[in-house]
């Protein structure tokens, strides 16, 4: 039980990351379907350069600085030249998804079995061992369970008790009223695609260098868009995405768990729950509760609708 | 909002615009095929000698063109209606579950009544697979794209467990269906393996300008595509278009997965056919998200396809490259047109001070 619960945690973990980091573009107005992107991204550098540094450190800076230039060129076609964010975010996923698979086979014999790189360490110190009930679990979770975890309450403070969480939901509910007031809206919402990005792409890690050790072509399979499915089905509050990421990221290994005990029902349904438990909690919630502007580029003075 | 209006320019723009988008794309990826070592004219022979270079080449060419043309079509009539529909993917997978299960099911029809059995199954399937995300949005104001990308993967998933389970042929160690039965089959045209699908493309392409150009319904899509608000103010069942459009939608983009199997693989795998969905989103804003502009840019796009794995296997440039210029194709136009905006914009501003 408590293996599963270990690997359930470490799927979580990625989901969780690009979940809260995306609650900030989405909240300021921003729909980034790019997150994709940024995951893909920084799932393949820092692999990349944790390889062939030998240091895992290296390789979770690589993946910060390749979101960086993700999140600018962003910025630059969503905010400032307002793009459609939908078109763009489409864009930017096969873009991410080609270049990381063209280096890698560049950069790596594929088909030579998977080369391992190095992994973040697990944070197994004896008092996090000591701690009763939970000890065993958290002793086996690397850095970034810890940096997910901090980060959701950091998040939850800034969002709702802070003028700056005030500005950001107001820049996505009307970002017409907050310029009057003397938001910038535009640097607000390129700070949030830059939050969206960096954490995205420490998601990625996660993955890569975080847990599996080696990387493969497409590898974050979606984990993008189940990202956004736990920002929709946590009704775009940071304690509905927790609870979210955890649901699916559990549901993710216990189908890996069935894959290896080798029953009878087919391990796709379980892939499955995250889309499925999202659509039909929207039949059944109420309209929706996403950023009024959400998607909507923004023009001062101008007509938003 | 005029939704993606920029994709639709007219007169010599038209053809301008996609032409340098596509040459920005190959120049991008140019670049990274020189960092392979390997002369990116050379590698760019290689592709069209690949895609066209012979009868085969054609042929394979058109093969891949099919898939990508009913996608295409399926995404332009959505988006001249103001919906995005990204969930092609998803219905052309759930067109293909059904109608391999029809193809496979019964065994004595006749031709005449099996292929069309078979076709309307995975259009229903399609259809119902954009109902979903269509009725969500229309009625409950819950945004297209997340839930059709979310179907997407349903779709998907839900193609693979069929194949595990009820889809597949007895007594075999991989997931793959049964092989369709003769009478479900799509007829090839003679002397080639191409089948009469390709008929139906261009059947399509001509109802949908048909329809765009002299039918109210058309009329209608366009107004609520163009603004939603007026349509309302105007009289028109902004709900029932909305609706209607994307069932429609996912009713021709399923024909891109029931095509390939029935006219062409003749047996349901897992990846039969991986991001064509995706593809067609490209294709449709490069045809200028006009029915034979998409039929244009899907045989582009096929002819890329199909080319890169000659590349590959002579000079070692990885086919993922193609990915690359369809990319950066799509978004060389989207900040070509966001820049003239931004710069008209800024002109006119400076103009009324003045």
């Amino acid at each position: 039980m408590n293996n599963f619960i270990i690997a359930g945690l470490a799927l979580t973990t990625p989901i969780l990351l690009a979940a809260i980091g995306d609650l900030y573009a989405e909240k300021s107005g921003v729909l980034n379907l790019g997150i994709e992107a940024s995951m893909i991204l920084g799932a393949y550098f820092s692999y990349h350069f944790a390889f062939f540094f030998g240091n895992v450190y290296i390789g979770l800076l690589a993946a910060v600085i390749a979101s960086l230039i993700l999140g600018i060129i962003s910025g630059i076609f969503i905010v400032s030249l307002k793009c459609d964010q939908v078109v763009y975010g489409v864009g930017i996923n096969i873009l991410a998804l080609g270049l990381t698979s063209t280096i890698f086979r560049k950069s790596f014999s594929v088909g030579s079995g998977y080369e391992k790189s190095p992994g973040l360490p697990k944070l197994d110190a004896q008092f996090i061992k000591d701690i009763p009930f939970i000890g065993g679990i958290l002793s086996q979770q690397t850095i970034l369970f810890y940096v997910a975890i901090a980060f959701l309450l950091v998040t939850i403070i800034v969002l709702y008790y802070t003028s700056v969480g005030l500005k950001i939901r107001a820049a996505g509910d009307n970002p017409n009223a907050a310029d009057t007031l003397g938001v910038n809206v535009p640097l607000l919402r390129y700070i949030c695609l830059m939050i969206s990005v960096i954490f995205g792409a420490l998601g990625g890690a996660a993955l890569t260098i975080g847990d599996l050790h080696f990387f493969q072509d497409g590898m974050t399979a979606g984990r993008g868009f189940i990202a956004l499915a736990a920002i929709i089905f946590g009704r775009y509050k940071p304690l509905g995405v927790l609870f979210a990421a955890l649901v699916f990221g559990m549901s993710d290994a216990f189908q890996l768990k069935m894959q290896v005990i080798g029953l009878n029902i087919p391990y796709q349904l379980f892939l499955i729950i995250p889309y499925l438990i999202t659509i039909l909690a929207l039949f059944v919630v109420g309209p929706s509760v996403a950023p009024r502007f959400n998607g909507k580029p923004f023009y001062r003075g101008g007509d938003n609708s | 909002m005029k939704f993606l209006q920029f994709f639709r320019t007219k007169g010599v723009n038209n053809v301008i615009y996609p032409i340098l988008s596509i040459l920005l794309g190959m120049l991008g990826a140019g670049i990274i095929i020189a960092f392979f070592g390997v002369n990116p004219f050379t590698a760019y022979k290689e592709l069209v000698k690949g895609s066209f270079g012979s009868i085969y080449g054609l042929s394979a060419t058109l093969q891949r063109f099919m898939p990508l043309a009913f996608a295409g079509l399926a995404a332009t009539l959505a988006f001249r209606g103001g919906i995005f529909n990204i969930g092609i993917e998803g219905q052309l997978y759930m067109g293909a579950l059904f109608s391999t299960w029809v193809g496979i099911s019964f065994e004595k029809l006749p031709a005449i009544i099996h292929i069309p059995l078979a076709l309307l199954a995975g259009g229903i399937a399609g259809g119902i697979w954009a109902f979903i995300p269509g009725y969500l949005k229309a009625k409950k104001g819950f945004n297209e794209i997340l839930v059709s990308i979310f179907m997407n993967f349903i779709g998907v998933y839900t193609l693979g467990a069929a194949l595990n389970t009820f889809l597949r042929a007895p007594g075999q160690g991989i997931p793959w269906s049964s092989e369709i039965v003769e009478s479900a089959r799509l007829p090839q045209l003679p002397g080639s393996d191409l089948s009469i699908g390709i008929f139906m493309i261009f059947i399509f392409a001509f109802t949908i300008q048909y329809i765009f150009k002299h039918r109210t319904f058309g009329y209608e899509i366009k107004a609520v595509g163009y603004n939603k608000d007026a349509s309302i103010y105007g009289g028109i069942n902004t709900t029932k278009v909305i609706i209607v459009t994307m069932v429609l939608s996912g009713f021709i983009g399923s024909f891109a997965g029931s095509v390939e199997i029935l006219g062409m693989q003749h047996r349901l795998t897992e990846n039969f056919l991986v991001d064509y969905g995706y593809n067609a989103i490209p294709v449709a804003l490069l045809g200028g998200l006009n029915p034979f502009g998409t039929l244009v840019a899907a045989f582009f796009f096929a002819a890329l396809i199909n080319g890169a794995s000659s590349m590959q296997i002579a000079l070692g440039v990885p086919v993922a490259i193609v990915k690359v210029i369809m990319a950066l194709a799509i978004l060389g136009s989207l900040g070509m047109h966001g820049l003239q905006k931004t710069v008209e914009s800024r002109r006119k501003r400076r103009d009324e001070q003045l």
